[in-house]
């Protein structure tokens, strides 16, 4: 319970600040995709179940607020969520070279699939502007706040599973 | 050591359900209108918690601004003198116009008076987070006379359409963003053309005009833009912007160009509704 509560506070935080500050702080009107990094570290540390539930709830938020249609994000992010709960099992805390590859990779296909169903379904097909405009701007600051976000969010992580690990050795 | 007294489902079928879950929300969205009660919730939940957020963000702009030295306060206070002065002859060269047209439209009987609609301010508390719309949220909605298509500004220029209307908070989306398109005209000349939006002008907040007749009528960079009588969604005559640039299309027929909006897309924090759709005004008649 306490950690779902935890990691439904973590989402909203994210969520706040990528909608207020991040725009503020925004280098050329790109800002950092938050509530990927924060789905796709769940994915990874916790699993696919935990990551698709985490995406589900970060889709809800920004098809609700940010997006068109209730749903497009929704699936993207659990889809990302499976995806990187799929590597739980490679997963190791102190390297840091396994979290920035899964954060690249699916922030690469989460602007491919923006670009390839709302923009070039509609007829737009200057998909190198958009590319080198959005997707790889994006990209790099991203993987620039994945170095912080991450550490804290696997900080979190680490404590929530020492506490669980306590009162369940205290059970048995 | 957890004792499993529950069915465990595997991942997959976790991701199938899911997956179903969005595509059948999907559908619903295709026949219905909007996430009624979903928003609704997120009237009273998160939209409270961003204003929070954005009015301190505001009162730390504020006390930012305070620092401000001096000198620089004395050089920008020369400037704005100045600039008053310039206003000021102006202004009184516009009254008298002002006059002149008032008498001229009694003489004419158009009562209509395009320039004055009835506006409500608000603030902009949120944006959107993702690089790939351009739209954000205002603190005021149903409970303030607004609703879905209101028209916003922000001090002379037009900042957008409002898209999503909830009691206590509205979306607007920007006419810089992609999907957005204005009927708009050419001040001096009248003639008509389309605004729009485009994602990758949207950084250095550009718009794009098209399809404005290649006619006898010769249009200048700087001249302005305003939104056309011909739009069914914006009412007549409120201000985009300028002609940056302006070139003859290859069909020879249209020209095309850049815009180069009134409103500083990256910095709004206060803007100006107006309550009055272009509906209520044509359909009342």
């Amino acid at each position: 319970m306490k950690r779902k509560l935890i990691t439904f506070a973590v989402i909203t935080i994210c969520f706040l600040l990528q909608s207020t500050i991040m725009k503020k702080i925004s280098i050329g009107n790109i800002c950092p995709n938050l509530l990927l990094i924060v789905t796709a570290s769940f994915g990874f540390m916790r699993g696919t179940k935990s990551g698709m539930y985490v995406g589900l709830t970060c889709g809800l938020f920004i098809d609700l607020f940010w997006g068109g249609i209730l749903g497009f994000h929704m699936l993207l992010f659990v889809m990302i969520g499976y995806f990187n709960g799929s590597f739980q099992r490679l997963f190791f805390d102190e390297d840091i070279k396994l979290p920035i590859g899964l954060i690249a990779i699916s922030e690469l296909s989460y602007g491919f699939s923006v670009y390839f169903f709302s923009y070039m379904l509609q007829g737009d097909f200057s998909f190198g502007t958009h590319l080198f405009q959005v997707i790889i701007p994006e990209l790099v600051y991203t993987i620039l706040v994945t170095l912080v976000l991450y550490q804290i969010i696997l900080h979190i992580n680490k404590k929530l599973e020492t506490e669980e690990q306590r009162s369940a050795s205290k059970f048995v | 050591m957890k004792i499993k007294n529950q069915p465990r489902i595997p991942g997959r079928y976790v991701l199938i359900i899911l997956t179903l879950l969005c595509l059948l929300l999907l559908g619903i969205e295709r026949f219905t209108d909007t996430g009624g009660p979903l928003r609704i919730i997120a009237n009273y939940t998160v939209v409270p918690m961003q204003k929070g957020i954005s009015y301190v963000g505001m009162w730390i702009s504020d006390m930012s601004d305070n620092f401000e030295t001096m000198k620089e306060m004395r050089k920008k206070n020369a400037k704005l003198q100045s600039k008053v002065d310039a206003l000021t002859i102006d202004n009184t060269r516009l009254r008298q116009e002002q006059y002149e047209l008032e008498r001229l439209r009694e003489l004419y009987k158009l009562d209509e008076n395009y320039s004055d609609y009835e506006k409500v301010g608000a603030h902009v508390i949120a944006n959107n987070g993702s690089n790939w719309f351009s739209d954000f949220t205002i603190d005021k909605g149903t409970n303030d006379g607004i609703k879905v298509n209101c028209n916003v500004m922000a001090g002379s220029g037009l900042v957008g359409i409002v898209t999503e209307a909830a009691p206590d908070y509205a979306r607007v989306r920007s006419v810089i963003d992609d999907a957005s398109n204005v009927s708009g005209m050419i001040l001096s000349t009248s003639d008509t053309c389309m605004v729009r939006g485009d994602l990758s002008l949207m950084s250095d907040g550009r718009l794009r005009f098209e399809k404005l007749a290649n006619n006898d009528n010769k249009v200048e960079v700087g001249e302005q833009v305003v939104t056309s009588h011909i739009s069914n969604r914006f009412v007549q005559g409120l201000f985009i912007g300028y002609v940056s640039e302006i070139e003859v299309d290859s069909n020879n027929l249209t020209r095309s160009g850049y815009i180069t909006p009134a409103v500083d897309f990256s910095k709004l924090q206060e803007v100006l509704v107006i309550t009055k759709t272009k509906d209520d005004m044509v359909g009342g008649k």
